[in-house]
């Protein structure tokens, strides 16, 4: 008993005692196991109040996942064209394109960007830095008996630095062979496996019409061919052969024919698409305006598409924003939906346990005392159910990435905000029950039956 | 006990606790004095509604006068904010209640354990300490039980253990045998006569007659205020 006493003596002054951090951090402990033994009491009804949160934090992770991943894909490819550039394409005018499908003319059509027209934005427009030119055609190409429907570019050497499209094996065409007309290409990827299944393509010829070119380079794959939302910029063919523009004027002249299926048309088309890059970002959507313009006064015939990358990026930066908004109050209001069943639950056990909180006061528990007793127990509800969630919410993706095969994209700060807005929601439900458990009167809550 | 270190330990001076009922204020003590030495045993007897239970809640710091004061050893309690209260009710008292107020979800052990708790004793030492005083009690072979697992007797003896357990200057016991049947309520008169004889100071609110006779003193109430005050032989 004596000895007992002399103990007793030495921690006399307890106030001291708890403000030891190494103590606080026992007391934590200790809270936090009392805090997991009284949930795990109710087991179940600890579990499906988690539940609330759980589907909170795992619906935000993945939809945020799936919103990424399709917008990342959407920019990517918008990133391709080059966002400091102004695309110009040639288009068919639309009252011309119904007669000439249906009648039997043999008349030449002639649309599109002509030559005149890009030295003129070169003339006039200042900052204007390189202008890519470009014919397109779709052709067949043949290596021996392999065949492979084909978009043909004709363009110049700086091409891919303006697209941002690279080589991956080989090289691009130079100035020489660009000067020299030479026959020779440059093929997408997806080409080597049609064309060339089992052997090196680089230095083999293909036969595009009557004549052969040489195989330089191969490109990197370009994103996926879906971009509706770029309004037919990138064309939906993944199989694309860039030969040099001069070479193509040689070959091809300014008139195209083309006899397919029947039917027999003659187009003239000076440039099927023109690239216009402009020095300085800030500027591209002016320059895009003045363009407009000259088109305008030089063109009597919508003949023509301007394609502003940067506007597209804009916008759909834009729509992601939205998106955005939408997918946070969507999990705003499940989080909150999952703190209100936190607050119902953890508002009933306290008046369940309000003889044991009054025992606790008696015995010498500060309110203090009671308000962390409650509130550890929400944040471990919280916490946990945060955790399951953001494990749900990391795999679902996965899987919708597996079976619907949509791209998608857990980003870092997905997971941590949203475990860190399901802590926060314990703490801001939970205050509340707490608060009401420690401003018991001890007396009345002794009483309570 | 020895007679020279009777020192005051519970001093009531000029208490007055009133409760406002709607419209009627009740007054529940009145002007009540009193003054209780160590090493007493204090029996608190009268009629319901003569202001025990009040008496008991601010004896027990769990309640604050309307005016008078209150030391508790040499602290006035009446003055004290609410944290303060706690500290005084966990360090400087012991309570033993009618319906003897274990935390069920505990065993014997845990809940011996709590005021130990709140005192931030380490863990160890708090086992240590409610292993001693559950022994003390006779309860050294169910430290791992329920309450619920426990005969009355049994539950109240765990919670004079609990009571014991900070050392407390005072011993506050609220009908203590008050749920009990005679055999058992014998045992904890004869606990709280150990106790006694050791020199705790315990303060008893009963009807029952027979705790009178255990102790030192009788105080009786009466509408809020002292009628009698009497020391046993």
């Amino acid at each position: 008993m004596s000895e007992i006493s002399n103990t007793i003596e030495e921690i006399k002054d307890t106030k001291s005692v708890r403000q030891h951090p190494g103590m606080a951090i026992m007391r934590f402990k200790r809270a936090f196991r009392l805090g997991v033994k009284s949930l795990w009491l109710h087991r179940l009804r600890s579990f499906l109040t988690m539940l609330g949160i759980v589907f909170g934090v795992c619906s935000v992770i993945a939809m945020l996942a799936i919103g990424e991943g399709a917008s990342y894909e959407a920019q990517q490819q918008l990133k391709g064209l080059g966002s400091q550039n102004i695309i110009i394409q040639s288009v068919k005018p639309p009252e011309q394109q119904n007669s000439s499908t249906s009648s039997e003319t043999s008349r030449v059509l002639e649309y599109g960007i002509t030559y005149k027209d890009v030295k003129k934005i070169k003339a006039t427009i200042p900052g204007v830095t390189v202008v890519v030119p470009g014919r397109i055609m779709r052709e067949y190409v043949w290596n021996i008996s392999r065949r492979v429907d084909c978009e043909v570019i004709a363009t110049v050497p700086w091409y891919p630095q303006m697209r941002n499209h690279q080589v991956k094996r080989g090289r691009f065409f130079t100035d020489l062979e660009l000067e020299d007309r030479s026959n020779v290409c440059v093929i997408s990827p997806e080409m080597v496996q049609s064309l060339f299944p089992l052997s090196d393509p680089i230095g083999q010829s293909v036969r595009i019409g009557e004549n052969y070119y040489r195989v330089i380079g191969v490109m990197t794959p370009q994103g996926s061919s879906k971009n509706a939302q770029l309004g037919g910029v990138g064309s939906d063919i993944a199989n694309k052969l860039f030969i040099p523009i001069t070479t193509a004027r040689v070959r091809y002249g300014e008139i195209l024919v083309k006899r397919r299926s029947g039917s027999f048309e003659a187009i003239r088309v000076e440039l099927h698409e023109v690239t216009v890059k402009v020095d300085e970002r800030d500027r591209v959507v002016p320059v895009s305006k003045v363009i407009q313009d000259i088109f305008e006064k030089n063109h009597d015939k919508e003949d023509y598409n301007i394609v502003v990358p940067l506007e597209l990026i804009n916008k759909a930066k834009r729509t992601k924003q939205i998106f955005n908004i939408v997918l946070g109050s969507i999990a705003g209001i499940s989080l909150l939906v999952g703190g209100i069943g936190i607050m119902n639950i953890m508002l009933a056990s306290v008046t369940e346990r309000t003889r044991e909180i009054g025992i606790r006061r008696a015995l010498g528990a500060r309110r203090q005392d009671i308000i962390t007793q409650f509130l550890i127990e929400t944040v471990i509800l919280s916490g946990a159910g945060g955790i399951v969630g953001v494990v749900l919410g990391i795999t679902i993706p996965y899987f919708v990435t597996v079976f619907a095969n949509m791209a998608t994209i857990v980003t870092l700060w997905a997971p941590i905000i949203a475990f860190s807005i399901s802590a926060m929601v314990g703490i801001v439900f939970g205050i509340y029950p707490a608060i009401r458990a420690a401003d018991m009167d001890p007396v009345e809550a002794l009483r309570h039956e | 006990m020895t007679d020279g270190d009777n020192h005051s330990i519970v001093k009531l001076d000029d208490i007055v606790k009133t409760y406002q009922m709607g419209e009627v204020t009740v007054e529940a003590l009145r002007n009540v004095t009193l003054e209780i030495l160590s090493g007493e045993y204090v029996s608190i007897m009268g009629p319901s509604g003569c202001g025990k239970s009040t008496m008991l809640n601010l004896l027990g710091c769990l309640d604050r006068p309307t005016s008078g004061r209150y030391f508790l050893g040499n602290e006035d309690v009446s003055t004290m904010d609410d944290d303060m209260l706690s500290a005084m009710r966990g360090r400087k008292l012991g309570f033993v209640f009618q319906s003897y107020n274990l935390i069920q979800q505990l065993t014997v052990i845990e809940n011996i354990e709590v005021p130990l708790y709140y005192q931030g004793i380490s863990e160890s030492e708090s086992r240590e300490r409610a292993v001693y005083y559950a022994k003390r009690v006779g309860l050294g072979s169910r430290l791992n039980h329920k309450p619920t697992e426990l005969s009355g007797g049994q539950q109240q003896r765990v919670a004079i253990a609990r009571a014991l357990a900070n050392n407390p200057l005072v011993i506050l016991a609220d009908e203590p045998t008050g749920n009990l049947d005679s055999s058992s309520g014998k045992e904890i008169l004869d606990i709280f006569d150990d106790l006694h004889n050791q020199g705790k100071t315990l303060i008893t609110v009963t009807h029952d007659q027979e705790i009178a006779h255990h102790g030192t003193r009788v105080v009786r109430l009466r509408d809020g205020q002292l009628e009698s005050d009497v020391r046993n032989q």
